[in-house]
């Protein structure tokens, strides 16, 4: 066999759906959070982590507004702010962190891993929190591990900040074995109802050694090696990814588990990958995804037809709309992301339906003339959006709700598409 | 570097898109990451605004540090113009623009737009969002009115004939009340027959604040907005001021007066107002309850010294802390501090004002966001006075601050958290009734009303051997253990019957007796012999 039979054979189906269409390519204004929100949901998610933001008033405004003032409880997030001391030299800035963030360890003992976060500010003037964490590891292991990765909007978009914590996580992973059973590591925080479920449905399947990453507390966290096969839960995970494939770990493709299709594709592919046939799986979801098809079915009613738009904001956004045209019949219009990984999105992008405008990055206002010609039922879009949109006449969901809500998953399928036609029924009632 | 677990004020850049967005015809081309354009959001989402905030970011990242950020900066301010056609632009950086020294206004001058172009040194380190606001103010207002400003020594005329004028000036997008406040003053300066020239920036163009200078004087509603531009107004144009705020009854007739001693009007048309009904209320005799009530204030620092003369003066509640995050005003409010005896708390530290409000153990905190945080923690009742605060405080009703229908709704919404007056008395008799335990709060506030969470319950007695039970009142939050004392067990019993609302002080006080007289286990009489000590 030559080189280039192996790889005509390696190229996976792609001749349909929107695997070869073009995508508009824009750079301009771009609203859009960055990644240091994902702190809101990480936070609650790891149970015995704490978020230290290293970085400005601005940074600790922006993740108290995007989240924090809807939270009662002290969160487990907080922010150091450099101010012009630490600037001008004054002070030095590793000094500071150390004293900040001993005081912040006698606060709270029941930290067991702490997030040194990186943001615009400390990235400009090159504050290495990777020798603080290293320094402060010595000091505080094994009681505190001490990590850093950078949520900065430089780098990151809002869910990138969730992959560039977890690959921070994946080099102190623990070690499988190399003779270690095949394994299966589920990567990407979801909701803890929606992981519990997923555990269920992989040991009915078959599927017994099956880990979540990131695991609610530090001492849970799944071992990773040469046998270990990754699933992604969510498709804005790149740079995890790679780390875990650096640890040898091998990624199983498939599309996200949204809807009843991408769930059972989502645990077909798994079963694959581990030699379990496909009817293990038809038969261990048959009563789930019958009960998502009856719920979607009345969803259906309210959506069929309607026409959609999305702005960027999570990576989400190609996988939805997959959802919404396959299983609901929306007819998509542009779809929006910040980034399109095309390798992770390889099978959803040949699930969407051809109709659908791709486009990647932003230009705010171009963007919106086009969503102002179009007049789609229904916009996603972001929180400063919103009600400007709505203000217009345009009916709209706030697309960090898509984040924020359980939405993987057969039990949660309908769920999600309720998210998209409350908005409409609720401008028909208003209407009436 | 400050830990900080929430922030009272956003960063200068805030401050100075309330101004953007409060005022029409204006634009700000703000140089900053994409993670900055989270602050459309309290806009639109907190205070509900159905538009954008007139602001176009520029959005650099990471691969353009590298290369040219300031071309990125000019191309945004030139498609900005072109797209938003502004009277006038506003150009600076946030935070992470300010370290890479792109120099806006120099930049923006470059393009030669044929508006003015105010650039904004913003310094994101040492400063915050209010000095953000009234820097930015004074910068357009020195901008537009300056070049009608007379040469100095000029004599203001004024033709007798025609009605006084004045501007009013602080009123801004995402102020707490500025739009019922707005429409209270005018209502009062109506009354007076004293006209409104312009009123800044709320719903200004440019244009209106090259005008500014043609008012007879110049009423500052928020200082910690428009004290710096009403000061340059007054040296530049001769134009003198109203600073008092016309918060609470007294500041409302105090500030009638200023006015109409400026206008030259009788007073009285604005003194007596039918709608005003906080002082019968605060004199009929169901408020008798409300006497000596303990107040803990913290807020801006404009809003914190007027809600303390309000309670202290109307309501005959005590103000045992004051306290604000402006520290440009501090000063104001260490006199005020001195007036009721207390120390000020001058300080951004969340931290600490948690601490001091569990030290103080008030019956009501009149404060901020943040303070309602803190409240509910302590199981204390609390109402909003001042930013920052929720999207519930913006509500789709008039609720005004200022003026006497605003002294109303201070009564209403202060008065309301507190437990009534008879129930009270209930409590305090019947500690026994089954529906009276701790979680139960008072009828009016229904059944999701915070409970008491932080004051930490008293460990009963394990085994009832008669030896002392010991109970740490170290509060949540407090910074250091306070002195754990030993409590007899018919004691604690008897502590479990004071309403948990006074039980914490209840507590620390008779532990602060027994300490202070060596006793060290205390019994049914050391509380009451601490009780009648510290009786008010």
């Amino acid at each position: 066999m030559n080189a280039s039979d192996r790889f005509i054979a390696l190229q996976p189906q792609v001749d349909a759906g929107c695997a070869q269409a073009p995508v508009l390519k824009e750079r301009g204004q771009r609203e859009v959070f960055c990644g240091l929100t994902g702190i809101v949901w990480l936070h609650r998610k790891i149970q015995d982590a704490f978020f230290l933001v290293v970085g400005s008033r601005t940074c600790a405004h922006l993740i108290q507004s995007a989240a924090g003032v809807m939270i009662f409880a002290e969160p487990r997030f907080a922010t150091a702010i450099i101010d012009e001391r630490d600037l001008a030299g004054l002070a030095d800035a590793q000094d500071e962190l150390d004293r900040v963030v001993s005081r912040l360890l006698e606060r709270r003992g029941e930290i067991r891993t702490l997030f040194l976060v990186g943001s615009c500010p400390s990235e400009v003037i090159k504050l290495d929190l990777s020798r603080a964490a290293a320094r402060l590891n010595e000091r505080f292991a094994p009681q505190v591990r001490v990590l850093n990765y950078s949520g900065s909007g430089i780098e990151t978009t809002f869910t990138q900040g969730e992959d560039a914590c977890l690959a921070a996580l994946v080099p102190g992973l623990p070690a499988a074995a190399a003779d270690a059973p095949a394994s299966l590591v589920v990567v990407g925080a979801l909701a803890d109802v929606v992981e519990d479920q997923f555990a269920r449905l992989f040991a009915q399947i078959g599927l017994h050694d099956v880990a979540f990453l990131p695991a609610r507390r530090s001492d849970a966290m799944p071992a990773v090696g040469p046998n270990t096969r990754y699933l992604l839960a969510q498709p804005f995970l790149a740079d995890t990814a790679r780390a875990l494939e650096r640890r040898g770990a091998r990624r199983i493709a498939a599309p996200f588990p949204l809807g009843v299709e991408g769930t059972t594709r989502w645990l077909q592919a798994a079963a694959a990958a581990f030699g379990i046939a496909s009817a293990a799986v038809e038969h261990a979801t048959a009563s789930a995804r019958g009960r998502a098809q009856a719920a979607l079915a009345r969803q259906r009613q309210a959506l069929q037809g309607k026409s959609i738009f999305f702005f960027p904001d999570s990576q989400l956004e190609p996988s939805l709309a997959r959802f919404l045209a396959r299983e609901l019949g929306m007819r998509l219009t542009e779809v929006g992301t910040p980034y399109l990984h095309r390798e992770h999105l390889a099978e959803e992008l040949a699930l969407l339906p051809a109709e659908a405008r791709l486009s990647e990055g932003q230009h705010l206002e171009n963007q919106l003339d086009r969503c102002r010609a179009e007049r789609p039922d229904i916009v996603v879009c972001g929180l400063g959006l919103a009600n400007p949109l709505e203000a217009e006449g345009l009916t709209t969901k706030w697309a960090i709700e898509l984040v924020f809500t359980p939405i993987q998953g057969y039990e949660q399928a309908a769920d999600l598409a309720e998210l998209f036609a409350r908005p409409l029924r609720r401008r028909e009632l208003l209407a009436a | 570097m400050q830990l900080t677990l929430w922030t009272y004020e956003g960063p200068p850049h805030i401050g100075a898109m309330r101004i953007a967005t409060a005022m029409r015809g204006l634009h700000y081309v703000l140089h900053a990451p994409q993670g900055d354009t989270y602050a459309d959001l309290l806009f639109t989402m907190i205070e509900r605004r159905d538009r954008r905030p007139p602001v176009t970011y520029t959005t650099f990242q990471a691969r353009d540090l590298g290369g040219d950020t300031a071309e990125l900066f000019k191309t945004a301010v030139h498609e900005a113009f072109e797209r938003f056609q502004p009277q006038a632009m506003i150009v600076g950086a946030s935070c992470t623009a300010e370290l890479i020294q792109d120099d806006p206004g120099g930049l923006a001058d470059a393009l030669a737009l044929p508006v003015p172009v105010v650039p904004l040194e913003l310094p994101a380190y040492q400063r915050k969002e209010n000095w953000g606001a009234a820097e930015t103010l004074y910068q357009l207002v020195r901008r537009m009115a300056g070049p009608s400003v007379p040469t100095p020594g000029t004599k203001r005329e004024r033709d007798p004939a025609r009605p006084a004028r004045c501007n009013i000036l602080g009123p801004t997008a995402l102020g707490f009340r500025h739009r019922d406040d707005l429409r209270e003053v005018r209502e009062l300066l109506q009354r007076l027959g004293v006209e409104v020239h312009v009123v800044a920036p709320l719903d200004a163009t440019p244009g209106e604040l090259a005008r500014l200078g043609e008012a007879d004087f110049n009423v500052v509603l928020y200082p910690e907005v428009a004290l710096l531009s009403a000061q340059w107004l007054q040296r530049s144009f001769g134009q003198p001021m109203v600073k008092t705020v016309p918060i609470g009854v007294g500041a409302t007739r105090e500030f009638i007066r200023e006015v109409a001693a400026l206008a030259g009007v009788d007073p009285q048309a604005g003194l007596d107002d039918p709608r005003s009904r906080s002082t019968w209320y605060a004199r009929s005799v169901d408020s008798t309850y409300l006497t000596g009530k303990r107040v803990f204030v913290f807020g801006d620092a404009t809003h914190a010294v007027s809600a303390a003369r309000v309670v202290s003066q109307e309501f005959g509640f005590q103000v045992v802390g004051i306290g604000t995050y402006s520290r440009e005003f501090a000063r104001e409010v260490r006199d005020a501090a001195k007036l009721y005896g207390v120390e000020p708390l001058i300080t951004d530290d969340y931290l600490e004002v948690e601490a001091k409000v569990a030290e103080l153990q008030p019956e009501l905190v009149l404060g901020t966001q943040m303070e309602r945080h803190i409240a509910k923690r302590l199981g204390i009742p609390c109402a909003l006075i001042s930013a920052p605060m929720h999207v519930q405080d913006f509500p789709a009703r008039h609720a005004p601050q200022m003026g006497f229908e605003g002294a109303n709704v201070l009564f209403d919404t202060w008065v309301h958290p507190l437990m009534m007056g008879l129930e009270e008395h209930l409590l305090t008799m019947f500690r026994g009734d089954f529906e009276f335990h701790d979680g139960a709060a008072a009828s009016h506030l229904g059944h999701g009303a915070a409970k008491p969470l932080a004051e930490p319950v008293p460990a009963p007695a394990a085994e009832p051997t008669g030896e002392a039970v010991v109970a740490s009142t170290q509060a949540a939050a407090a910074p250091e253990p306070i002195v754990v004392t030993g409590w007899a067990p018919e004691a604690q019993k008897e502590l479990q019957k004071i309403p948990f609302f006074v039980r914490g002080k209840a507590r620390r006080n008779t532990e602060r007796f027994a300490a202070e007289r060596g006793v060290s286990l205390i019994t049914v009489e050391t509380l009451y012999d601490a009780k009648a000590h510290f009786g008010r």
